[in-house]
């Protein structure tokens, strides 16, 4: 039963590193229907970007806002040069246009930094806390709770940001509907870019902790496929749908791998969450906090 | 001038519905598929064939079975390299298990078991739809895949969990030089593209292109959704497969489950994108695309930049502008290079006198 | 409109343009290099060849070629995707005044795919720690060399070193031995020779998956708490192996006894795993250290003349980078026998090469006159065995660099060789190949 706790809590706390990923993915699908591939190819960037800027001398403060202001500096440029252009085409063409820009992406960032493999120390122990050890058995890392904790500061930020800013009513009014937006003079275009550099925010924080949990390299781009179930399972369109999504599939995976994945060979968590997420939306087809798509003739 | 259908009267329906209404459009498929034939064969050096004009054939093949899927049935789907895997490995066991299997049988055998998985997989897409539905199919892409690397048997329990394609024998006639294995890929490809040119524009078709633009209109003017939607993952997974094969036994002669990843998935969905949704020449037009840029730019590269540049930033480079160039495809022309060649036919068709 | 279509246009006569420059020139062997430096495996492909890269200009410079032929390669990028491969082989294949002299793809994916291929074009494929086990067997792949050493032979050279950190092979018996393996062709390579040791020795082997990529592992790792194990193999690639030592870190098991299989064993794997990765071992066929003659010759006659292959100069020496140096001996050494049979100071075709890769011998001896003694082992290939060693070594992470704690440490022939020449007896029956007479062949 300790065990089963362990497992539980271990695969929560991996869950909430896949939300992180989703975040972005789920902002930029919000306010302008893109269902943006190359966000773990921004992740990446992110992180290598920062690590880069840090090897050369800067401060961690320095880096973070360098690194930051490029993601800003991406983020506009993809909202004029590739998005702008492709208004009001299917969603499948920006879709195709978000993987075009995850290689041009990931070339950019291994031509400006290289490809070498790098660590990222971010200063806090990915050991088990000792004293939770010694009294119940159960192994939690300290850096899975400060991700934790990470997460939730950022989820309320963004929830502040969305609630009590004047951009951020406009962004929910956007997300509502574009048409409606526009015609009461809400600048599109602005809150287009403001959305890519939150995201970018966003693809930073998930490449720093992926980044120090894993090191920087060209995987992080495959944190996007752990976020994908997340994101199916949560909703296109829901930042708590993220989170929520995250921390069941990061559960349910690990307690498949663990108890079901001996019967057939193991190595299952490649596939799993997809299975259920697919699983799930036999049931709720718009994920749990999608919004209902009512078909009209 | 030269492309004018004036004076081309149809007095039979026979001659109103066949696949190439145009005289000149017959005359230059024909033309097409004997250079294709008679000239190709002679003329292209060993490379061209092997490294390009084979390979670009078989991805047109996938590319076509996809889109059938997301081009005429609206399902947006990523796991065409995993319905590719199925047809491959299963081809691979037909031959290997049963004694004396014609090769063409064990094609066949291979598209329909992967027909057989993308039913099963095209099951949920009764219920879920759009991006949705794309992301449920990866579920299809990375359990295939883990399936066949798993399960010794699917690999006849080769100790690498690699197939080895048997050699392709037909009749007692041998495909192993590179022209001969070239025609049998052509004439599979030409017989199976004009298939779906016919399959597009019968009922099937009309009732795939109905579901693809609205699915619930379509349900109340009488359309079976669950029938024709299923129908269009098992045909999709069929070319699918039937390519999945070719790659296996006409191109890469040994393959691993991993060959077929994601990355392959998205290389086919770029195709069609690229190409043309929802045509069947467009699938053509984007495998060529595809096939070739990359390869271009790395020679072009290779060839003028190398000693400028560092080698790592020129690889980068070539990453680059090929992301760069789907995208500014994607802004010039939305509708894909099919639309290109539609225009172009259109403007020909006045020519020289547009006014 | 027009400016769109003129582009278009532009762009698609541009594919259609695409044509091979060949340069026919004497006095020179062409090697074509099917590099990748894009990609998840960009850190490896670009130390590798960089190092190869090196080694040819090395000898180009000091030596002006090999007996006065200058070496020359192209490269050509497969982003080690199988059809690129293809593509670059046959790119490559009739490129230079003889043709590509051998084709090494450092992807286990493109050797299997060009597998065929390079016996009905008569290349020599030499696969240095990866791709077809059993292509060992030179009887049933003559144009194939997996070189110095195989997976199997290094999961039983594992095995031994485990044993003799336990005091003895007869001290396996009971303990425990847990095989994290990556969940694809490569990974399952190990097990059924491991599952063979373990019988052997008498030690209980439990065998966990993780998938590709391998970047979240907490269930494998809480399982590997729950199992209790003496030792951990890690045969793992790529993010996987940065990600297992911090897991293992984070369950508390020791680094220590944790074995890697020389795709975990390179700085790309501990570096980004910080303090988490202090303590690791895993075995290697080269070191790492730019405390070798060889490494040194490159540093003063390569790159002082700011000819060096590599843009981040900190990574010569390197594990990757020393790997590639090995592939460079190894190809120019295999010209240099060749050379002494077909004619010394003459470019030579592929056909010729594969004859002097297959008489290749390089001892204790010629070791110390190429300045790499103790930087690979030595090697002696023959028609049946295109193996031709066997040996590894064993290196320890200590946080900064990789040291070497072991000797070379040679594998369980007596095990691997019948099963290599059964899987590849299975292979020649499969596909009804006749088996060369090594007696007859010099």
């Amino acid at each position: 039963m300790q065990f089963f706790f362990e497992v539980l809590i271990g695969g929560l706390l991996s869950g909430v590193m896949y939300s992180f990923v989703a975040l972005g993915f789920v902002l930029i699908y919000k306010a302008s229907g893109v269902f943006n591939f190359a966000q773990g190819a921004m992740v990446f960037f992110a992180a290598l970007t920062f690590v880069g800027i840090q090897e050369m001398g800067a401060p961690f403060w320095l880096a973070l806002i360098l690194a930051f202001g490029a993601m800003v500096l991406l983020g506009m440029a993809t909202e004029r040069i590739v998005l702008r252009p492709l208004v009001n085409q299917p969603h499948i063409t920006l879709f195709m246009a978000t993987i075009g820009l995850t290689f041009f992406v990931e070339g950019l960032a291994q031509g400006i930094w290289g490809s070498t493999v790098r660590g990222l120390d971010l200063g806090i122990q990915d050991e088990p806390i000792e004293w939770l050890m010694d009294k119940a058995g159960i192994l939690v890392s300290s850096f899975d709770l400060f991700a934790a904790g990470v997460a939730a500061a950022l989820v309320t930020l963004l929830a502040l940001f969305f609630q009590y800013t004047r951009v951020g009513r406009a962004l929910r009014a956007v997300a509502d509907d574009h048409q409606a937006a526009l015609s009461i003079g809400i600048p599109l275009q602005n809150i287009w870019r403001i959305v890519w550099a939150v995201a970018g925010f966003v693809a930073l924080v998930a490449g720093l902790l992926w980044g120090a949990r894993n090191g920087v390299q060209f995987a992080l781009t495959f944190t996007a496929l752990k976020a994908l179930p997340v994101l199916i399972l949560g909703g296109f369109t829901s930042v708590p749908g993220a989170i929520v999504g995250g921390l069941i599939i990061g559960s349910t995976e690990k307690l498949a791998e663990v108890y079901l994945g001996g019967y057939v060979g193991g190595g299952i968590d490649s596939w799993f969450p997809y299975v259920m997420a697919l699983a799930f939306l036999l049931v709720r087809p718009e994920g749990l906090f999608g919004e209902k798509h009512i078909d009209r003739v | 001038m030269l492309y004018r259908e004036a004076g081309q009267f149809k007095t039979s329906y026979a001659a109103d519905q066949q696949i190439f209404p145009i005289r000149q459009d017959r005359i230059a498929i024909g033309l097409i598929l004997a250079v294709a034939a008679l000239v190709v064969p002679f003329v292209a050096s060993e490379y061209w064939i092997k490294a390009i004009l084979i390979p670009f054939l078989i991805f047109s093949l996938a590319a076509l079975g996809l889109n059938i899927l997301t081009g005429y049935a609206g399902q947006l789907s990523l796991g065409s390299a995993a319905f590719m895997a199925v047809g491959a490995f299963a081809a691979y066991n037909f031959m290997g298990r049963i004694e004396g299997m014609p090769v063409l049988l064990a094609f066949i055998g291979g598209g329909l078991s992967a027909a057989a998985v993308g039913i099963l997989f095209g099951l949920p897409s009764l219920r879920i739809k759009g991006f949705y539905l794309a992301v449920a199919t990866l579920a299809a892409q990375f359990f295939i895949v883990w399936a066949l690397t798993k399960f010794g048997w699917f690999s006849m329990d080769s100790s690498s969990g690699v197939i080895t394609a048997q050699d392709i024998v037909i009749l007692g006639f041998r495909f192993d030089t590179p022209v001969s294995v070239y025609l049998l890929v052509l004439t599979i490809v030409v017989v199976m593209a004009l298939l779906a040119k016919n399959m597009v524009r019968s009922s099937v078709g009309r009732a795939w292109m109905a579901v693809r633009d609205m699915d619930v209109a379509a349900e109340v003017i009488g359309i079976r959704i669950m029938h024709t939607k299923l129908l269009a993952f098992a045909i999709s997974s069929f070319y699918c497969g039937v390519a999945g094969a070719l790659y296996a036994y006409a191109y890469l002669g040994t393959v691993e489950p991993e060959g077929f990843n994601l990355d392959l998935s998205f290389k086919i969905l770029f195709m069609i994108i690229i190409g043309g949704v929802g045509s069947i020449m467009g699938s053509f037009l984007g495998s060529a695309f595809i096939v070739l840029l990359p390869i271009l730019l790395d020679v072009l590269i290779q060839d003028f930049l190398t000693g400028l540049l560092p080698p790592s930033i020129s690889s980068n480079l070539q990453l680059m502008v090929f992301g760069g160039l789907i995208i500014f495809f994607l802004i010039v022309e939305p509708h894909g290079l099919a639309r290109l060649w539609q225009i172009g036919k259109e403007k020909l068709r006045l020519w020289p006198f547009p006014h | 409109m027009k400016v769109k279509t003129i582009a278009l246009l532009v762009a698609a006569a541009a594919s259609a343009g695409v044509s091979g420059s060949v340069l026919a020139q004497a006095k020179e062997q062409f090697i074509g290099l099917p590099s990748y430096r894009v990609g998840p495996y960009a850190a490896g492909g670009s130390g590798i060849y960089g190092g190869w890269i090196d080694y040819m200009t090395l000898v180009n410079e000091r030596d002006g070629g090999i007996n006065g032929v200058k070496l020359t390669w192209e490269e050509c990028e497969t982003e080690y995707n199988n059809a690129r491969g293809v593509e670059c082989y046959e790119r490559l294949k009739k490129k230079g005044a003889t043709g590509n002299t051998t084709f090494q793809p450092l992807s286990t994916g493109i050797t299997y795919s060009v597998l065929d291929k390079v016996a009905q074009d008569k290349i020599p494929m030499v696969t240095i720690g990866y791709g077809r086990t059993d292509a060992a067997d030179g009887r049933v792949f003559p144009w194939v060399f997996p070189m110095i050493t195989t997976y199997w032979s290094q999961a039983t050279g594992m095995v031994k070193y485990i044993g003799q950190k336990e005091g003895g092979l007869d001290k396996l018996k009971g303990k425990k031995i847990v095989y994290l393996y990556h969940d694809s062709a490569f990974g399952k390579e190990g097990i059924p020779v491991l599952e063979k040791q373990a019988a052997k020795h008498g030690f209980n082997l439990k065998t966990i998956p993780v998938a590709h990529p391998g970047n979240e592992q907490q269930s494998q790792w809480l399982t590997i708490r729950q199992e209790k194990p003496d030792w951990v193999i890690l045969w793992g690639w790529g993010v996987m192996n940065p990600t297992a030592l911090k897991a293992a870190a984070k369950t508390g098991f020791p680094r220590e006894k944790m074995v890697g299989v020389w795709w975990s064993g390179a700085e790309e794997d501990t570096v980004p795993a910080g303090d988490a990765a202090k303590g690791f071992t895993a075995a290697g066929f080269n070191v790492a250290g730019t405390n070798y003659p060889v490494v040194k010759a490159i540093q003063d006659n390569v790159y002082k003349k700011n000819k060096g292959n590599m843009e981040d100069k900190s990574r010569v020496g390197s594990i990757y980078y020393n790997r590639g140096v090995v592939h460079g001996i190894i190809t120019v050494e295999a010209i240099r026998v060749a050379q002494e049979k077909f004619g010394k100071g003459k470019p030579l075709t592929a056909e010729q090469a594969r004859w002097g890769f297959e008489h290749l011998h390089i001892d204790a001896k010629r070791l110390k006159e190429l300045g790499a003694e103790g930087f690979m082992p030595d090697l002696a290939i023959t028609c049946a065995d295109h193996e031709g060693s066997g040996k590894v070594k064993f290196q320890q992470w200590d946080g900064k660099a990789w040291k070497v704690v072991s000797d070379w440490v040679d594998a369980d022939k007596e095990m691997v060789r019948p099963m290599i020449e059964e899987s590849a007896g299975k292979y020649a029956k499969e596909k009804g190949l006749t088996l060369r007479d090594c007696a007859k062949e010099g």
